[in-house]
């Protein structure tokens, strides 16, 4: 089975995040860049994939400045096999439109069986582009998956899924080729050991532009018309419990006509 | 007036999600809203007088027998048929993990722009303009997709308004059989939940519980104080991964964002993960052992003390004052 996961580089959760005033992007020199976690959990899955069988290959795949190399190298140390990386100055502040159309014309380059994704990127948020791309390559998709297997191989087997969102429980059953999309729910990921790390420098790492994917009519669908920061929220009254905190508590409530 | 769809997700049991009154909300604010939901054949009748409920006049229903078989496809069929027969400025749809499939495939169907995530929405002359809250609020960035038609995900609970019941009137919508490669749903559960407590997302009071709470026991404590003020209860990503809760409680970064009138903190340290999700409440008030939690930091009330001691006093309290 040929794996195809996407990695992303985001800020780290745990630093302040800014946006750009002018443009509404996220300020990537404000924060560290880091794999963002739920990629390492997509390289996982696909990783354990590969443990199962070793005939699997786990390409991986980003799109992201000079920079993002970095997640890439990550991935592979981990244990992944190859990579792409979609690199192009044209690229940045690219909405969802023009990320699905780029990476749906990179999966268009190479054969594969299954490409997973995380539910969502911890700076986006969006939680739209495995979804998009499966329409766009005329695929089935099942996102925010808890946990999968496979059944019965690759050849003419299933991909059977689970996810608990929004209230609801679900199994879902889908062919190949086809997207899937991971959530927090799944293992974390491996630590990568010595041997990966050094062996992650010689794997090859496939560079491609816009232009290389035959895209160069890339307009944003989508605008940024305002950014407006908010003002950080002033700690309010704080107490130590002497015993009388409740009825403060249920004053406070009373006065902000909460009870 | 233009026509605004309005995307209706069912539950797998027909109930409509407490959401689509924000989605009514906002449609309400650049045009008239059109409802569009797929059914069973034959249960027709029985959603679109339950519709009216949100306020929603005229629903376009579409009768397939794929619905809750196929994921997603019948839902984006009825609303690409839906567009091709009403041209409107905008599709709104929950920004639910169903209602982001269905988004992502409506607007690639229909070359339009998607709007994620929107927590309000106006129109600028003939432009649909969407507000969204980045960063867990930190930033209000308005974005539009100029001459396109707009797709747009709203986040559900953003709007707190309730609607004013009116009779809906449905029109049969058709959409076509054919076969495309989707997942197939094999099983649905709706998670059992006390009818009487509020759903998180669109909740005007959450009560949450943190690592301090301890075990899954101890989260009854955290429901108890919900129950006494009408809230739904919550959780930090923490308490989910000990399995003192199920996870569609989680709020933070990689859970639900709320916006509700009240939240409350109980033993959460206030990590900025968590603050992400319930920083935009409008009153926060925490209580926790450690006076330095960061979650005191943006609390409008807190109490340094002890859960087990302050909160089952506080029951007590609000109890002693209805």
């Amino acid at each position: 089975m040929k794996i195809i996961t996407l990695v992303k580089q985001v800020p780290d959760t745990w630093s302040e995040r800014r946006l750009d005033p002018e443009t509404g992007r996220v300020d990537r020199a404000v924060s560290e860049a880091v794999i963002d976690e739920i990629s390492e959990r997509a390289i996982e899955a696909a990783l354990a994939l590969k443990d199962a069988d070793k005939s699997t290959t786990v390409t991986l795949l980003t799109m992201g400045p000079a920079g993002a190399l970095d997640a890439l190298r990550k991935g592979l140390s981990m244990g992944a096999d190859d990579a792409v990386h979609i690199r192009d100055d044209a690229l940045q502040g690219a909405d969802v439109t023009i990320t699905s159309r780029v990476i749906a014309a990179a999966l268009l380059r190479r054969p594969w069986d299954l490409v997973i994704a995380g539910n969502e990127s911890t700076d986006g948020r969006g939680g739209v582009l495995p979804a998009m791309l499966a329409e766009r390559l005329g695929v089935a998709s099942a996102t925010g998956l808890d946990s999968f297997e496979l059944t019965g191989g690759a050849a003419g087997g299933d991909l059977v899924g689970r996810r608990s969102a929004d209230g609801v429980d679900e199994v879902l059953r889908l062919g190949f080729p086809s997207v899937v999309s991971i959530t927090e729910r799944m293992p974390d990921a491996r630590f990568p050991n010595f041997r990966g790390i050094l062996g992650a420098k010689k794997k090859p790492v496939e560079v491609l532009t816009a232009a290389d994917l035959g895209l160069t009519d890339l307009h944003p669908a989508v605008s940024v018309v305002s950014v407006a920061e908010r003002p950080p929220r002033q700690a309010g009254t704080r107490i130590i419990d002497d015993g009388s905190a409740a009825a403060a508590l249920a004053d406070f409530f009373a006065s902000r006509r909460l009870i | 007036m233009t026509t605004v769809l309005v995307s209706i997700e069912l539950t797998p049991s027909g109930d409509v999600r407490p959401g689509l009154a924000d989605l009514v909300a906002h449609a309400r604010s650049i045009g008239s809203p059109v409802g569009v939901v797929t059914v069973a054949p034959g249960d027709s009748a029985s959603v679109t007088e339950r519709l009216g409920a949100f306020g929603l006049a005229e629903v376009l229903v579409a009768e397939s027998a794929a619905v809750g078989a196929a994921d997603a496809e019948p839902r984006v069929r009825a609303l690409v048929a839906a567009a091709a027969a009403r041209n409107p400025t905008a599709v709104l749809i929950a920004n639910t993990v169903r209602g982001r499939d269905v988004a992502a495939r409506v607007a690639v169907r229909l070359d339009a722009g998607l709007l994620l995530d929107i927590v309000g929405l106006h129109a600028e002359g003939k432009r649909v303009v969407g507000e969204h809250s980045v960063f867990g609020g930190a930033y209000l960035t308005a974005s539009t997709a100029g001459d396109r038609m707009t797709v747009a995900t709203v986040r559900e609970g953003s709007t707190g308004e309730q609607p004013s019941p009116v009779t809906a009137s449905a029109s049969a919508l058709e959409i076509d059989d054919t076969t495309v490669p989707t997942a197939v749903i094999t099983e649905a559960t709706e998670h059992a939940r006390r009818s009487e407590r509020p759903e998180l997302r669109t909740a005007e009071r959450v009560v949450s519980g943190g690592r301090a709470v301890g075990s899954a026991e101890g989260f009854e404590l955290v429901e108890r104080l919900a129950d006494a003020l009408g809230a739904a209860v919550g959780a930090s990503r923490a308490a989910v991964d000990a399995g003192y809760i199920s996870q569609d409680h989680q709020v933070g970064q990689t859970g639900v964002s709320v916006s509700p009138e009240l939240y409350i903190a109980l033993g959460i340290s206030g990590a900025i993960q968590h603050r992400a999700g319930m920083q935009t409440a409008k009153t926060i008030v925490a209580v926790n052992k450690d006076e330095t939690a960061p979650i005191f930091e943006i609390a409008d009330f807190g109490v340094v003390g002890d859960i087990f001691t302050v909160v089952p006093a506080l029951i007590a309290e609000v109890e002693a004052r209805r």
